[in-house]
């Protein structure tokens, strides 16, 4: 292939004040940390009641529950950001609406959207993930939780989550993985985190596979990084002789 | 690679014969070889080369067909077959390198990075960036633009442009970059930005599609002129003046007006639009004199 290499193009003067187009891709990993961040709080949070809300005994909160994660889960990622992007903020009282389009900078108008959007579409599969988790304990934990009388949220704080969240740590890092590379739906409203800086770049000096190789090896560090840390926290919070946690 | 293999071996096998003069190398021989050629077309730059009915269409697919026209004179192949695949701004530079198409007329415009990686034909069209906005705005020229929202599509030059302008002239724009010109317009239309900044052409292309077009309007000093040209595989001469000769004949002929005409003055599908955009003095003054050179080496 007639292609023309060249791999100090990230250390060029891309041509707007000093900027090189590494600070490009520095700046983009930047957004992409912070957003993936943001939207794994939520997820975590709302995934945790939503899975406790699928075992709970009561029926709603079951129903109330799964309807959620059908709903999230089985809407593309993609139709869901510009469903919080462009029609969400229409809804809005109108001097929110204007606020949020108008005054707010753009930046963070995207920011926000995506945080919630991802954050919520991401809760879906974590409460599946807490669900099973519970489900898989034996029931005599619970059983033997109300037998020393202790009161439904003390059964579900003090014996079940402990446990289940132990189990899922490993499907859980890969939900959390999931959601750094899910970020990148952000370059599609006008955020610049990592893929969206790659594009430009890629346009910009027609280096495409350059961009594109650098944007590779960032995200494989920065997942495999995660994916060390979360190792790391798994062997921290073992607890010897409880059943399945990640076969050492 | 095996088509280097296979080039490798017919250049051998030439020199063995004792090569003619006239040999075919290069594309044209590819398409020779192949029996077809393939053409890159994008489906929405309105009206250069979009979709219509699943058949690209627009001014530089006139362009493209007459290119066709001379590869079929020149290899005398009345019957060669012309496939159209779709590329995208992101694709097309690797598809015409890796052979995937063996001309791409859109868009595109001809820049040094991009010589870097393809060559161009001679110019086909030129604009000059602007800014789209409503009439009521109050926006007249880019200093009016100072501390509002601005939106641009996503790798274009504008972007470039009015990025570097914000940082010099410390106007305190907050600039958006769309992914596409459609939703850039979506973010000018929904109010989110005050204005569009972009290519005039495709301003008017945009503004043609919207609910009341003459809400709208483009105004401001061109901020740079640009020229698109169609992209071909690099070092590749004699493809090159088969692609130049056929655009500078017709730029000669009177033809020319009419397919101008056609495309930026009549109703154009798929919605009968028209764009009312008359041909630019720079445009003109391109036609008269082609040339493969980019604006910023003019």
């Amino acid at each position: 292939m007639n292609y023309n290499w060249d791999w100090s193009v990230f250390f060029k003067s891309t041509g707007i004040g000093s900027e090189i187009y590494l600070d490009w891709f520095i700046a983009g990993l930047g957004w992409t940390i912070a957003l993936s961040l943001s939207a794994w709080v939520i997820a975590l949070l709302l995934g945790t009641v939503l899975g406790v809300m699928r075992t709970l005994p009561g029926r709603f909160a079951a129903r109330a529950a799964t309807v959620y994660v059908e709903l999230f889960r089985n809407v593309p990622l993609l139709v869901q950001l510009f469903i919080w992007y462009f029609i969400v903020p229409d809804w809005l009282p109108e001097k929110i609406e204007l606020w949020f389009k108008q005054d707010l900078h753009p930046a963070t108008s995207a920011f926000i959207s995506v945080t919630v959007c991802l954050g919520l579409f991401t809760a879906a599969r974590v409460c599946e993930q807490v669900r099973t988790g519970i489900q898989a304990l034996p029931r005599g934990q619970s059983m033997a939780a109300y037998a020393l009388g202790l009161r439904l949220p003390q059964v579900y704080r003090k014996v079940l989550l402990p446990q289940a969240f132990r189990i899922i740590i490993p499907p859980l890092t890969s939900e959390f993985l999931n959601v750094f590379k899910n970020s990148s739906v952000a370059s599609l409203i006008g955020l610049m985190e990592l893929l969206a800086q790659t594009k430009q770049t890629a346009e910009f000096t027609a280096n495409l596979f350059e961009a594109f190789t650098l944007a590779t090896v960032i995200y494989f560090v920065l997942n495999m990084g995660l994916m060390l840390v979360m190792r790391t926290v798994e062997k921290r919070v073992r607890v010897p002789g409880l059943i399945a946690l990640g076969g050492k | 690679m095996k088509k280097m293999l296979r080039l490798s071996i017919a250049a051998t096998a030439l020199i063995a014969i004792g090569a003619q003069a006239e040999e075919l190398s290069g594309t044209l021989k590819k398409i020779k070889d192949n029996g077809v050629i393939v053409i890159g077309h994008r489906d929405s730059s309105i009206p250069f080369s979009y979709l219509n009915n699943q058949k690209p269409i627009g001014y530089s697919m006139d362009l493209a067909d007459k290119i066709v026209a001379n590869v079929k004179k020149e290899l005398k192949m009345p019957n060669l077959q012309v496939r159209y695949n779709l590329v995208t701004s992101q694709t097309r530079i690797p598809l015409v390198q890796n052979g995937t198409v063996d001309f791409e007329c859109g868009s595109t415009t001809n820049n040094l990075e991009r010589q870097k990686q393809v060559s161009f034909s001679v110019g086909i069209f030129e604009i000059g960036t602007r800014l789209l906005t409503k009439k009521t705005s109050g926006v007249k020229d880019f200093a009016d633009l100072s501390g509002k929202n601005v939106v641009t599509t996503a790798g274009t030059t504008s972007e470039r442009l009015i990025k570097a302008m914000n940082a010099e002239k410390k106007l305190d724009m907050n600039i958006i970059s769309a992914k596409d010109h459609g939703e850039s317009f979506l973010m000018l239309e929904s109010g989110r930005a005050v204005a569009f900044m972009m290519d005039d052409a495709l301003l008017a292309g945009e503004m043609a599609k919207a609910k009341n077009p003459n809400d709208w309007v483009i105004v401001g000093k061109p901020q740079s002129y640009e020229i698109y040209g169609c992209s071909l595989r690099k070092d590749d001469p004699q493809f090159k003046k088969v692609v130049d000769d056929a655009l500078k004949a017709t730029f000669k002929s009177p033809e020319m007006a009419t397919i101008y005409k056609r495309w930026f003055q009549s109703p154009v599908p798929p919605k009968g639009l028209n764009l009312n955009f008359p041909m630019s003095e720079e445009l003109k003054e391109l036609l008269a004199n082609p040339t493969d050179k980019s604006a910023e080496q003019m």
